[in-house]
């Protein structure tokens, strides 16, 4: 395996621009025979699809869910950044590419991530184009939030659901395609397996899930938008039916899995209430731009927060980074909530939560004022919590929720299998160790709306595509090896349940390859991953067929995955001796307590290749050059 | 808290279905509603059965997967709720729960509590979108949107596409969720030139799929887990009115990929 990253040479501002300029194009009526399919049906897949269809490829579309719409990009609060300057505070596609490199802890492509910077500022015209309702000032311009982890207000936002308004937008475009026959849309379809045939990724497996039959769909290239693993913990803020199934299978085809253990644990989710948790729920990181998070100076005080004096209260992000204050990046405003809970200070019956206080900023505001801005998502913490947070502090704790590692992708987010493209959060490339808030949605349509569509026409411009057919042995032989894995989880009939597996696996996993980590923890781990999936194979109990609509087999079919990919996130944590972003290993920190890198050792991208189910993975390095950014300490403060 | 559980069995679209009594136990007041049917799923499988099948992803109400009938009421019984975020303490201990799946022609079960929605994606198809090819957008801030506009059109736009409205209606109509997106795009400058075309492709799509008229009931907004006001109902029909009695009908484009 060889990781060719294809950055394109020339001054960092230039790259995209003569890359795009320089690339193969396939003729309008030549786009007309070929079929691309895509994966996941949120912000990366939709918007790829239809702008994919609108340049007149047919497109097949996949998607687990019932409907598009409803893919997990739909659940994002917050915002999207864009490096517009429309509030005039100095920001440019220098200042978002370099924010976005230093709150990755420097381990994300710098080219990529220019790219991004460069691209932001059309998605937002893009997307006001299709409608999608922004916040407005009373002037009809376009309004603006500060998030975590920068100096400016570049986030735009529709309410406390972005991620819907963006989602729907691309649900629309592609809608728009299906009703013109340019895009197939297969929703409760999942796939099981990538087929690759001469070396070249054609088609995929997948069970139609209301009916339980496999099939095979071939094509000309295939994207994979399917999306983080954050569910490998169990409990997340991630939809139930998150997985790391698409991608997995992939890998285990010869897609090289680059920074696995790089997985964000958000600070502001509500805590969870007991055991019955099925997962956990966000509060936007926006709320920290007017809350103020706090915990009480003295260890194991029970008294109510509104009885807590201002001078018993310790509000630690403003104390230990006066500059950013609240607003720390993630990384850092969760591994702080941690640690001043495991120090005994941490509130609510479980001792398990901080303060996120809006006492301060409803005085500055007015009620209304915040109501507006804030309603909705008081009436969820209230809805869930059943307390009422103009009243009395919310109780927040960090939860995983969005995962960085992914395929890895070269320049042209092509993975190491040709014709195999990752676009989205399933991919690894532009966010290092760490995503600051409202990137993600940036990222996903970056890749669909603007990156892809250009870089697949190189792709097919110039592959010998050799003419497939769903009858030819490679595609025989990948249905068989799937639904074969299916038959064999339901022929388990053990006695424990597929989610009391995943539960344990979860817990193992936030306890060991969590916040913090360390060397024994994690050797631990991977053993009994490897009890655990033994387990697994002898113990599970699947109810049903598989000819029907079986959810406790689809899960199944996750969370065996899940147990196979846990070894090598476990394997990559243990591996990275450094301390960078999300990944803190207890063994490297600075004598305040933060991260501490080791660019010298470790200031590569680690893609991993599969070499067999519990044996070890081989690791590939693709050093990290920067050309504009200079590394340094991340400093907050 | 313990409750006692009526949910609606039914093996497949073409199977007759029925009420079946599940007793669950050693339940907690902040379990969410959908947790107490993991916990009886938990139960059935260890008792070898089949679990309740039903539709559910985010739980967090915004992706509108999940949707039940729950003591008559779509979503149950919590303004502005859905299932998922509907939470046990609203339930006295020792209550009684009958869960059914949507009902209407156009929603056709498939098994248990999960119904085809599908007919909600081809209105879109038919028209609920904003024709803006990749590529070809003007600068973000060339177009000026009055923030009452954008609000409003926001209050519209935040439908999750559940179908509790249709599951409300008398008549299974599916007004309010052609409504929120008829207003959403045709409250925006963006919106315009498409407006009278998109407001009769999918008013003639809705009637196709099978979904009832609209004769005012204002169940779908009591139902609404998003609180989607039937004033938007009122400005569909103003457009569509607009759009059919202009002197020029609205031109049949292609809608393709051109």
């Amino acid at each position: 395996m060889e990781l060719r990253a294809k950055t394109p040479g020339g001054p960092l501002e230039q790259k995209w621009e003569r890359h795009r300029s320089e690339i193969k194009l396939v003729n309008p009526a030549n786009k007309l025979k070929y079929h691309v399919i895509v994966v996941g049906s949120g912000l990366a897949g939709a918007s790829a699809a239809a702008s994919l269809a609108e340049l007149g490829y047919n497109v097949s579309c996949f998607c687990f869910q019932d409907s598009p719409r409803r893919a997990h990009s739909i659940a994002a609060q917050g915002g999207i950044n864009a490096a517009k300057n429309y509030q005039n505070d100095g920001d440019s596609v220098f200042r978002l590419c370099y924010d976005t490199i230093k709150g990755g802890d420097f381990r994300a492509r710098e080219a990529n991530v220019y790219r991004l910077a460069q691209i932001s500022a059309n998605i937002i015209d893009q997307c006001v184009a299709q409608g999608v309702p922004f916040a407005r000032e009373y002037g009809g311009l376009l309004a603006n939030r500060s998030f975590g982890g920068v100096q400016v207000s570049r986030t735009f936002y529709a309410r406390g659901q972005t991620g819907q308004q963006l989602l729907l937008g691309a649900y629309q475009a592609m809608a728009r395609q299906i009703g013109g026959g340019k895009v197939r849309m297969f929703p409760r379809t999942e796939m099981l397996d990538v087929v690759v045939s001469d070396g070249q990724a054609r088609g995929v497996v997948v069970r139609d899930l209301v009916s339980g039959k496999i099939g095979v769909h071939a094509a000309d290239a295939v994207v994979l938008a399917t999306g983080g693993y954050a569910n490998v913990y169990y409990l997340s803020t991630n939809a139930k039916g998150c997985n790391v199934t698409a991608i997995w299978r992939a890998h285990k085809r010869g897609a090289a899995f680059a920074n696995p253990c790089f997985t964000q644990i958000h600070p502001t989710c509500i805590p969870p209430s007991g055991e019955h948790q099925s997962k956990l729920t966000l509060m936007s990181e926006s709320l920290r731009n007017d809350g103020r998070i706090w915990v009480p100076t003295r260890r194991g005080d029970t008294r109510p927060p509104n009885e807590i004096p201002e001078d018993e209260r310790d509000y630690y992000l403003e104390r230990l980074y006066p500059s950013y204050g609240n607003l720390a990046p993630r990384d850092i405003a969760s591994r702080r909530a941690k640690q001043v809970c495991d120090e005994g200070r941490g509130v609510g019956p479980a001792g398990n939560g901080v303060y996120l206080d809006f006492r301060d900023a409803i005085r500055r505001l007015g009620r209304r004022v915040f109501a507006e801005r804030y309603g909705n998502l008081f009436e969820m913490y209230q809805r869930i919590t059943g307390e009422n947070p103009f009243e009395a502090p919310m109780r927040i704790y960090p939860a995983p929720h969005y995962t960085m590692g992914g395929l890895w992708v070269d320049y042209n987010l092509m993975s190491t299998i040709p014709g195999l493209y990752v676009i989205g959060e399933a991919n690894f490339s532009d966010h290092g160790a760490n995503r600051l808030g409202a990137s993600a949605l940036m990222q996903g349509l970056a890749d669909g709306y603007f990156v892809l569509p250009y870089t697949i026409g190189d792709y097919l411009a110039q592959a010998k595509l050799p003419k497939v057919d769903p009858g030819q042995a490679a595609f025989r032989q990948t249905e068989a090896e799937a639904s074969g894995r299916v038959e064999k989880l339901l022929s388990v009939n053990g006695r424990r349940s597929v989610d009391a597996f995943h539960r344990e696996l979860g817990r193992l996993l936030w306890d060991r390859c969590g916040m913090s980590r360390n060397a024994g923890g994690l050797k631990d781990a991977i053993e009994k991953i490897r009890t655990l999936r033994q387990e697994f194979w002898e113990d599970t109990f699947v109810a049903g067929r598989g000819e029907d609509l079986n959810q406790s087999l689809e899960h199944a079919g996750r969370v065996a995955d899940f147990m196979e990919f846990a070894e090598l996130m476990c394997h990559d944590a243990l591996h990275r001796e450094e301390s960078c972003g999300c990944h803190f290993r207890e063994e490297y920190e600075t004598p305040d307590g933060e991260a501490k890198r080791d660019d010298e050792r470790f200031g590569y991208v680690a893609a991993w290749e599969f070499t067999g189910v519990g044996s070890a993975p081989v690791l590939h390095k693709e050093p990290l050059e920067f050309e504009a950014v200079r590394l340094a300490q991340r400093s907050y403060t | 808290m313990h409750v006692t559980l009526h949910i609606w069995r039914q093996a497949g679209p073409a199977t007759r279905g029925g009420f079946v009594r599940y007793d669950v136990k050693d339940l907690s007041s902040d379990m969410s509603f959908l947790e107490v049917l993991d916990v009886l799923n938990e139960q059935l499988t260890s008792r070898r059965e089949e679990p309740v099948a039903f539709d559910h992803d985010c739980r967090e109400g915004i992706c509108g997967a999940c949707g039940m009938v729950i003591n008559g009421r779509p979503h149950g019984p919590q303004r502005a709720t859905t299932a998922c975020q509907l939470h046990m303490r609203h339930f006295p201990d020792g209550a009684e729960i009958w869960i059914e799946p949507w009902r209407a022609r156009a929603f056709p079960v498939i098994k248990d509590l999960v119904v085809d929605r599908s007919a909600f994606d081809r209105i879109i198809q038919a028209g609920g979108f904003i024709t803006a090819r990749t590529g070809s957008a003007p600068e973000a801030n060339s177009i000026l949107v009055p923030k009452r506009d954008a609000d409003l059109a926001m209050d519209a736009a935040a439908c999750i596409g559940c179908g509790a409205c249709v599951a409300a209606c008398p008549n299974a109509s599916a007004m309010l969720f052609v409504a929120a997106k008829v207003s959403h795009l045709g409250l925006l400058p963006q919106g315009q030139p498409e407006r009278a075309s998109r407001v009769v492709k999918m008013v003639a799509h809705m009637d196709t799929e099978g979904f009832g008229a609209c004769t005012n009931h204002g169940e779908c907004m009591a139902a609404c887990p998003k609180e989607i006001s039937i004033d938007f109902i009122a400005r569909l029909n103003r457009d569509y009115l607009k759009a059919t009695v202009a002197p020029r009908p609205p031109t049949e484009e292609f809608t393709g990929a051109a």
